[in-house]
């Protein structure tokens, strides 16, 4: 594995909405192989960071750089319309909180993984099929409902189904705006597990924001946590977790429930 | 063989670790002050001291898990080709860290953190998966692990959620033990174990030190201690110095 280079470098990356400030001045780099979660409570800039560094949102300032296979690490925004829109078909994957915000809710489970592939090239229907059976049972969906639509899924199917739309394609590098958020405890187990194979077996690289600590904690190995739209620390994900030093981050995981 | 075993395989250097807790009025709490600590191959050295002078700050450091204020951590991390060098652990890049985890230290917690959904099994060959190991090699290595533990078949398959105490201590420990790591970091192995299982823990960290693994670990059982201990590290000490 080389971990000499980054996969993502993000400098200077400042967010504005009109005069309220969402992200300020944050770098960071990703390496090949590295799941890398943001942590902070609601409204501490996280999704507007995640939206900004993966090309769906131009930030106000500041640099996003991905290693692309042909050209090595280029500016996301100086790439054209078309290129943006093929590297987030082809190279990348976003998982939304939201399934419906990733998911066409009225094409069927099947066709929902099948499009990522038609969108790179695949013409062979049996292929698709056959791609899109095998990505149903990663995710432990149900073959027979392979032909349901997803507004009849329940949200943990759902998110699984956004997952395996993602990966079809072998991405590699996932973003994940709080995958497991909205879901009962135990059906986020069972995605976390999921998750957490899948980015091992596939040597994924994955930035997921989340605010719940035990997510991090298991999906994650370094961590930045962010407050006012400010990266307050950064460091291995136990590291920040149990001998937390800046003042928020100590707030933050002494407030969590213990069970 | 006898010459490599004795080579430093860990140099604390000026180590001091303080905890500054902002959310209870920015207490101050000095744990050790310019602590220097050298362990060689096939040794093991206990830390020593009565219940809050540090020990487990030490080894949590050691491990890079806890970040000291100053000083060095420095272990030999060797690669594939037997050529090594010395890594930093209380300075060294995440991704380094997570290397120097992956292959040279190895870290028995005192509780094992129950992941939903992973059966023990995997749980314990896990480690041996992020070196690449081919999965029938770690699967037989987890395996034979389990049962020297006296974890009953029937229990491999299963997330150990609900086992006991001491079942859930006993797949932490085949976990640590699974790859054959040069330096090993004990939290009180034994702590929840009967006498049966004690003596096949010992008899764990025996083995680990005649293949040359240097150990650092925390034995409130005196028995334990003595028996496997070649030197005590009185953190007491430590912290009358600082």
């Amino acid at each position: 594995m080389d971990t000499t280079s980054p996969l993502l470098r993000v400098r200077n990356l400042t967010h504005a909405f009109g005069p309220v400030l969402a992200c300020a001045d944050v770098s960071f780099e990703l390496y090949p192989g590295e799941v890398l979660g943001v942590v902070g409570e609601s409204g501490s800039g996280k999704t507007t960071l995640l939206n900004c560094i993966s090309a769906r949102l131009a930030p106000t300032n500041g640099i996003v750089e991905y290693d692309l296979r042909t050209k090595g690490l280029t500016d996301i925004y100086a790439l054209s319309e078309p290129e943006r829109r093929l590297l987030l078909r082809t190279d990348w994957g976003v998982v939304t909180q939201n399934p419906r915000d990733g998911l066409r809710m009225d094409v069927s489970a099947g066709g929902n993984v099948g499009e990522r592939l038609m969108a790179v090239g695949a013409r062979h229907y049996a292929t698709i099929r056959g791609e899109a059976e095998d990505w149903l049972q990663k995710v432990e969906l149900d073959l027979g409902r392979i032909d349901d639509k997803p507004k009849h899924f329940s949200g943990g199917m759902q998110q699984r189904l956004q997952i395996a739309r993602n990966l079809v394609t072998k991405p590699r590098l996932v973003f994940m705006d709080e995958p497991t958020g909205g879901l009962d405890v135990s059906v986020q187990a069972r995605l976390l597990d999921l998750l957490r194979g899948l980015v091992r077996e596939l040597r994924l690289s994955a930035i997921i924001v989340t605010h719940d600590l035990a997510v991090a904690r298991l999906l994650a190995d370094r961590l930045i946590v962010m407050k006012d739209g400010k990266v307050v620390e950064t460091g291995l994900t136990d590291q920040v977790l149990d001998d937390p030093h800046h003042a928020y981050t100590q707030l933050l995981v002494s407030s969590v429930l213990q069970v | 063989m006898t010459d490599q075993k004795k080579d430093p395989m860990i140099r604390v250097e000026n180590l001091s670790k303080t905890f500054v807790l902002h959310v209870q009025g920015s207490a101050r709490l000095p744990v050790f002050t310019n602590l220097s600590l050298e362990v060689a191959a096939g040794e093991c050295v206990a830390l020593y001291g009565p219940s809050g002078t540090g020990k487990s700050t030490l080894l949590r450091s050691l491990y890079a898990n806890y970040k000291p204020g100053s000083g060095h951590v420095w272990v030999r991390h060797g690669n594939d080709a037997g050529e090594h060098e010395w890594v930093d652990m209380a300075g060294a890049a995440p991704h380094r860290v997570l290397e120097v985890r992956r292959r040279t230290v190895g870290y028995v917690s005192q509780f094992l953190r129950v992941i939903p959904r992973v059966p023990s099994r995997d749980i314990v060959a896990e480690p041996l998966h992020a070196l690449g190991v081919d999965p029938e090699t770690a699967r037989a290595k987890a395996e034979g692990l389990l049962a020297r533990l006296n974890i009953p078949e029937a229990m491999w398959h299963l997330a150990p959620a609900t086992f006991s105490g001491g079942e859930q201590q006993r797949v932490n420990i085949a976990r640590g033990f699974a790859v054959d790591y040069p330096i090993l970091l004990l939290d009180e192995p034994t702590a929840s174990l009967d006498a049966g299982n004690r003596a096949v823990v010992v008899a764990l960290i025996a083995e680990a030190k005649a293949r040359g693994a240097a150990v650092v670990g925390i034995f409130h059982d005196d028995e334990v201690r003595e028996e496997i201990a070649d030197r005590v590290f009185d953190l007491s000490r430590e912290r009358a110095a600082a």
